[in-house]
This record gives structure tokens, C-alpha cells and sequence, in this order.
């Protein structure tokens, strides 16, 4: 099997979608072969990096939220795929604003969707649209917010040290200190 | 009727649980429940650098902590652009394949006690211990190691590891034989293992399975020789490859694996010896990696580079990288994107066994409750790195 | 027991061991007074009940992350429990005397951990293993619980990330001490004496 150049993964995807807005992202750092697709599209799009006997990306590896919070849209939907025959890896990114984040689900191109998708939804609040059971997964049900946004806090709990607890409870120094019960049978 | 398998069970390898719906003892349908370990490690990770997150990669899968380590600092090598010296790859080979043996040490002993067999588990520890003494002896900690760097090593290898990893590489072979003379063609191992569990092969695709699980099922997919990282592709070695995908072909693979891991362990120790006992172990950028002590006293642009390095971090390019490796439990793989400053923006861990479970309820559907535990032990989870 | 009439060390069962005749000088009752010593103890029940206690402990087995590994190494041959009366780690907290919460406590875990400290019958102790377990350790957010003792009191703290086998073998040994100087009481605890009411004048 010969490898798969990426352009022609580009290439193909022109070919059979050529009102789509398909664009590839460019940058210093960019070290994989990323593509950014429109959400209407998403699913004709995977349906069909799926079953191109060219392309055969038969894995859906993972799928990442990011929050680029100043930006919009706000939220970018990223979905890393493999293709086992060919040896290629590509990202598809989709971008979600932030009044209405909702993706069409890919749960039916590959079923191994269904947590990665339940996993975004949980930490960003993207809605999914035809995922059947789309319900927390990681953070306990009833779990009020969208902890892995830019604008949720660490949550982390400040240790108390003397410099910062100042109306803190001194043991009382006239409480009379018991002594230990003397053990005469120790255990080593 | 609905039977709960709960976060406290001891064949559920940490805290999961699965919710069984039974009729009689033939299982209808089964829902793993997860995030009773959850760590908050990704949000975690964007406020610390990228060196400050190697220890909570320790903390995820466990059972294999350098594995993790060398996932999240070769996606930082990719992000930066830069590679650790070939005698540092050879060390995180050598260092790699021992946790394999001892990963799935762990995962055999765990599996066996499972299903009854207790004398493995006491035989598998006692060799887990020879290796976490390995560990102890490079980098001070039995299990959470944090050995590896961006661009390669903490500190060198010490006087006498080499002769010791031979020493143990050489003995090794005869207990997974020991290992192999208890299960594998024992009557009541095969009868729990054999057809139970079964992956086909599309199947296994379409549920996103890696690793053992994957080669288990018939297809011959390992990352080190398809996508080769930190020299891989200059050490012989087999991928082993079962046929039906049931857990007594997964068994087949990861005890196979075991010797594979030797071979490769053995290989990595004579390249080490070639490139000398004491020598290069971090690359020479001081831009990206910290300077040796000995140019940090010395140097005066050293030192300037030490201190920023340890202050602020390093300054990586915007942009972004994923970077998978082969860890014994499947594809673990790090999508880091970064806007310029010390700390990722985003850090996602694609881990194996959050992929694995989902395949859970298809493996297990119309069987039995005792195949419940097999199936657990055959695709090998670890909570910890499911619910990072 | 090898002598020149019987060179096999493996006593055969044919003769029985007899009593040795009282010596000269000394009355029957008091050579049976001086047997019977020989093998009675003077005790009291607080200590017996606090030495069978300390050294017969159960752990449940309440694995939880990476602590639970080094929990599972001290039960494999090289650091044996078992020596120290922990044989069997026992599955349902209803058989369990001692909750060793090894590893993290998450959020979503935290009720299931309440819960089953209170399935535990008294007498109970609590090990928190690590430092997750005792106060969050490296891990300061949403999602972990900053120390197990915000929901159920702990006995022994064991730090360490994880701790080695031999530190916490090392608690426990200082859980057995702590046991063995603990009051123990022993039937229903006796009523309050009720105040007498005063006459009024």
C-alpha cells in the first residue's frame, strides 16, 4: 500500500464537495495535516472519508474541544481520524459559536463517537444533535457548568496558611493534654 | 432485572461501574458508568507548563507511568520541532519496553486473580517489583517516575543500570515461560477465555480499538512500526497477531508481546552501550531544554537560559501538534495546542482505555455475568487514565 | 528432639508425651498448681480484646488510583500483610475493620465512599494512604476532594505520592499501636444517672 499524500485527501474532498467551504489550516506550528469543514456538512463529509476506497479512514481516533475564548467563533470542534490501509492521519476541525453550540453528532459514521462526543459536551456544553444519549459522563449528573471553558475556574482551594487565616481557632492552652494509654505489649 | 456492578468491586480494576441489566444470568444490555476518578488533568494542564504536566501524565495510566511521560514529551518534541539525541531515544526505548513487561505483568496477575488463578498474580508481582527497582534506581520513584524531559532525559543513567536491565532482561524469558506453563493450555483458562468476548475485526475498527485489542482481533496495526517514533524503526522486532478476537487471543498477544519487549530491551541496552555508559542525554537547545549543570556554572548565556527556562518555561511556537505512541494498553495520543506562552492552551489525551470500555457492552451482550469480568480484564482499563 | 535412642528428629506418635514426675519434696496439688501455670495467662479483657483486634485487622480493599498498586504490592511476596494479621482483603465493607482510601477521592466518588464507611461495622478505622487521600496532593481543583477526612474521620495518614509498601506497612504497625492503647467497653453502656429534683421550699 502506498502512502497517502495529503493534498490528495484535499484534493478528493474538492472534488466531491465543491460548494463546501473547505480550507486547510496553515500556520508556523501546524504539524498535522488539518482541515477546516463546515458543520452542515460535517457528516457527508466523514460518510464519505469513510468509504472512499482511496482514503479509507475506517477510525475515528478522537475528538477534542478546544475554547479559544476571545475568538469567534468561540469553540472549534476537532476530530482526529486514521486510516489503518493507507497510514494517514487527518484533523477535521469544526468551528461552534458560542450563542448556539450545536455539531450534527458522527455517531452513525462511527459508533465510537458516542463518549469522545458525550466527553465534549461535558466539558464545553456543545449540544451534539442526534447523539441518542447525550448526558454527562466524566463530572456527576447533576453538575452545574461547563468546567474545561476558558471562563470556568480552576476550582482549586486556597491552603491555609497562618499568613492568610486570620480568624483562625487556637487550641485552647489551658485544655489539660491527656497522656497516651502505656502500652506494654508493642507491636514490633 | 438490573444488577450494579459498583465503583467499589475488586475485579473492576479501580472504580467503574457498570450497570447490568439481567435476565436470569444472560445479560441484556450493560452501561459502564465512569468518572468516579476524575482528575480534572486536562483543565489542570493549562496552568502549568509543559514540564510541570509530566508528573500528572504519571497519575494516569498508572500501571505503565513512563509510557505517559514519553507520550506528552514527544507531542511537545513535535510541537517545538526538536529531537532528543539518539543515545536519550535508545534510553526512553529501553525504559518504554521495560514498563510494557511490567504493565502487563500487572494486567496478567490482575486478569488470572480474576478468574481464579491466584499463584500468577504472586509470580507477576515478584517480577514487577525487579523492575519498579529498575525505576527506583534511575529516577528515585517506584511508580510515578517523571524521568523524561522535552528533549530527553532528567538526569543520566546511573553506574551498573545497563548490567542490571541485562541481568533482568536475561532472566525474564523463563517466567513468562513459568507464566505460559500455568494458563495457557490450562482446561479451565481456556474454557473462561476462549470464545468469550469476542471482537471481530470491523467491529474493533468501528468502536476505535488500538493496541492489543485491535491485534487481538486480526489486524496488524502497532504504531512503532507503522508510525515510527524515537528510533523504532532501527529494532527488530514481531507484532503478534490473533485471529478471532476473543480475550484468550488478546492473552495471546500481550504475553507474546512480554517477549517481544525483551528483544527489544535487549537491543536498546547494546545501542546504549554503544553510544558509552555516560554520555549525551539532552539536547543541546538551550532554548527549548535546560542546559547541564556543569555549562549552567560555567556559561554565562547558559545560565540566562537556565533561568528561563525554570522561571517562565519555554516559549513554544503558536500552533498545534498530536503526537500518538504505542503504550501497552492501546494509542495513547496528546493533542497539545499552544499559543506562545509556557502553557498550553489546550491539552486533550487521547487515552486507550476510555476507547476500549465504550466497546464494553457489544463485547458482553447475551453472555453471562462471570464473562463480565473477563471481558474487564481482557481490554485491560485503567480508571485512571479513562477518567483522567 | 534427637537423642541416641531415637535419632529420628520426627518424633513417631507411638509413646505420648507424659507428665514428668514431681520432684521430690513438692505435694501433688502444687506440682498440678505449677502445670496449670505454666500455660495460663493473667490478663484483662481490655487487652486481649484490643491484642486480637490489632492484630487480625481486614482491610477493605478500596483501591482507588495509583495507591491501590502499591496496596496490591504489599499483598505480593515481597512485602507480605499478612504477617501482620491483614490475610485477606476483603471485598464488602460489611467484613471489613479497616477503610484503606487509597488514591484520589473524586467528586462523583465522595457519597460512595460515605456510604460505605457507614455499611462498616464498629469497631472501624480509616488509613488515608497518600497524599490525595489526605489533603488533595497534587491535585488542587474541581474535581478532587481536598482530603477523605472532610467526610469520614481518619486514623493514620500515610503520605507519600504513592507512598513505598514499607511506609504503609509502617502505618499500619502504627494502627495496631493505636489500637492497643485504645479504652474498649465492653456490654451496654450504663444510663446517666438521672439528677434528683429538688424539693421546692
Amino acid at each position: 500500500m502506498t502512502a497517502l499524500a495529503p493534498e490528495r485527501i484535499e484534493e478528493r474532498l474538492r472534488v466531491r464537495f465543491p460548494e463546501a467551504a473547505i480550507r486547510r489550516q496553515t500556520g508556523e506550528a501546524v504539524r498535522d495535516f488539518t482541515l477546516h469543514v463546515p458543520a452542515d456538512r460535517l457528516v457527508e463529509i466523514c460518510t464519505f472519508l469513510r468509504d472512499d476506497p482511496e482514503l479509507d479512514f475506517a477510525m475515528l481516533s478522537w475528538i477534542a474541544g478546544v475554547d479559544y475564548l476571545p475568538r469567534d467563533p468561540r469553540f472549534e470542534v476537532v476530530y482526529g481520524l486514521l486510516s489503518l490501509s493507507r497510514v494517514a492521519r487527518v484533523n477535521l476541525k469544526v468551528a461552534v459559536g458560542e450563542e448556539n453550540p450545536r455539531v450534527p453528532s458522527v455517531i452513525g459514521v462511527w459508533p465510537t463517537a458516542d463518549w469522545h462526543e458525550r466527553e465534549t459536551f461535558d466539558f464545553y456544553g456543545i449540544e451534539f444533535t442526534g447523539h441518542p444519549r447525550l448526558t454527562r459522563i466524566l463530572l456527576p449528573e447533576d453538575w452545574v457548568g461547563w468546567p474545561l471553558r476558558k471562563d470556568s475556574p480552576l476550582g482549586y482551594e486556597e491552603v491555609a496558611f497562618t499568613h492568610n487565616t486570620p480568624g483562625r481557632l487556637l487550641p485552647d492552652p489551658g485544655l489539660k493534654k491527656l497522656a497516651p494509654k502505656k502500652v506494654r505489649y508493642r507491636a514490633h | 432485572m438490573t444488577l450494579n456492578m459498583g465503583p467499589q468491586h475488586p475485579s473492576t480494576h479501580g472504580v467503574l461501574r457498570v450497570a447490568l441489566e439481567l435476565d436470569g444470568e444472560t445479560i441484556v444490555e450493560a452501561r459502564p458508568i465512569i468518572g468516579y476518578l476524575h482528575t480534572g488533568m486536562e483543565k489542570q494542564a493549562e496552568y502549568k507548563t509543559y514540564t510541570q504536566s509530566i508528573p500528572q501524565t504519571d497519575r494516569m495510566d498508572y500501571l505503565s507511568p513512563m509510557s505517559n511521560n514519553l507520550g506528552l514529551c514527544l507531542a511537545a518534541e513535535k510541537l517545538l520541532g526538536i529531537e532528543a539525541p539518539e543515545r536519550a531515544q535508545a534510553i526512553r526505548v529501553l525504559l518504554t519496553e521495560l514498563t510494557r513487561i511490567s504493565a502487563h505483568c500487572v494486567w496478567l496477575g490482575t486478569h488470572a486473580l480474576d478468574i481464579g488463578a491466584m499463584t500468577v498474580f504472586f509470580y507477576c508481582f515478584r517480577e514487577r517489583e525487579k523492575v519498579l527497582s529498575i525505576y527506583e534506581q534511575v529516577c528515585g520513584a517506584r511508580l510515578t517516575a517523571s524521568y523524561f524531559r522535552v528533549g530527553g532525559l532528567a538526569m543520566d543513567i546511573p553506574e551498573g543500570f545497563l548490567d542490571r536491565c541485562q541481568k533482568f532482561v536475561d532472566e525474564m524469558p523463563a517466567h513468562v515461560d513459568e507464566y505460559e506453563k500455568l494458563l495457557s493450555k490450562n482446561p479451565i483458562w481456556l474454557a473462561r477465555l476462549k470464545r468469550v468476548a469476542t471482537l471481530s475485526r470491523e467491529v474493533a475498527i468501528a468502536y476505535g480499538a488500538t493496541g492489543p485489542v485491535l491485534r487481538g482481533s486480526g489486524v496488524s496495526w502497532d504504531l512503532r512500526k507503522a508510525e515510527p517514533y524515537c528510533g523504532y524503526d532501527e529494532y527488530d522486532f514481531e507484532i503478534p497477531v490473533g485471529e478471532a478476537g476473543d480475550a484468550y487471543d488478546r492473552y495471546m498477544v500481550r504475553v507474546r508481546e512480554m517477549r517481544q519487549a525483551t528483544r527489544i530491551a535487549n537491543q536498546a541496552i547494546g545501542k546504549i552501550r554503544q553510544f558509552g555508559e555516560k554520555g549525551d542525554y539532552r539536547l543541546r537547545d538551550y532554548k527549548y531544554v535546560l542546559p547541564p549543570k556543569e555549562d549552567v556554572k560555567t556559561s554565562m548565556e547558559a545560565l540566562i537560559h537556565h533561568f528561563k527556562i525554570v522561571a517562565h518555561g519555554f516559549f513554544p511556537p503558536v500552533g498545534e501538534a498530536y503526537q500518538a505512541i504505542e503504550a501497552p494498553k492501546g494509542e495513547l495520543g496528546f493533542y497539545l495546542v499552544s499559543d506562545g506562552t509556557p502553557r498550553p492552551w489546550r491539552m486533550k489525551v487521547r487515552s486507550p482505555s476510555f476507547v476500549h470500555l465504550q466497546a464494553l457492552p457489544a463485547m458482553i451482550r447475551g453472555r453471562l455475568v462471570a464473562d463480565v469480568v473477563t471481558a474487564i480484564g481482557s481490554i485491560d482499563i485503567v480508571l485512571g487514565e479513562v477518567d483522567r | 528432639m534427637t537423642d541416641e535412642k531415637n535419632p529420628n528428629p520426627f518424633r513417631t506418635l507411638a509413646e505420648p508425651p507424659r507428665p514428668k514426675a514431681p520432684a521430690a519434696g513438692v505435694s501433688e496439688e502444687d506440682s498440678i498448681r505449677e502445670e496449670l501455670e505454666r500455660g495460663i495467662l493473667f490478663t484483662s479483657v481490655e487487652k486481649v480484646v484490643n491484642w486480637s483486634r490489632a492484630n487480625s485487622i481486614w482491610p477493605l480493599g478500596f483501591g482507588l488510583a495509583c495507591c491501590a498498586i502499591e496496596m496490591m504490592a504489599i499483598i505480593a511476596p515481597r512485602f507480605d500483610i499478612s504477617r501482620f494479621g491483614a490475610e485477606v482483603m476483603r471485598s464488602s465493607p460489611r467484613q471489613a475493620d479497616l477503610m484503606i482510601v487509597a488514591g484520589r477521592v473524586s467528586i462523583k466518588m465522595a457519597p460512595v465512599l460515605r456510604q460505605l464507611y457507614d455499611q462498616m461495622p464498629d469497631p472501624k478505622w480509616v488509613i488515608s494512604m497518600g497524599a490525595c487521600a489526605s489533603c488533595g496532593g497534587v491535585f488542587n481543583n474541581y474535581a478532587i476532594l481536598q482530603g477523605v477526612d472532610k467526610i469520614v474521620p481518619v486514623d493514620v495518614y500515610v503520605p507519600g505520592c504513592p507512598p513505598r509498601p514499607e511506609a504503609l506497612i509502617h502505618g499500619i504497625m502504627k494502627l495496631q499501636e493505636k489500637i492497643l492503647s485504645s479504652r474498649v467497653e465492653i456490654g451496654p453502656v450504663p444510663p446517666k444517672k438521672k439528677k434528683s429534683r429538688k424539693a421546692v421550699a
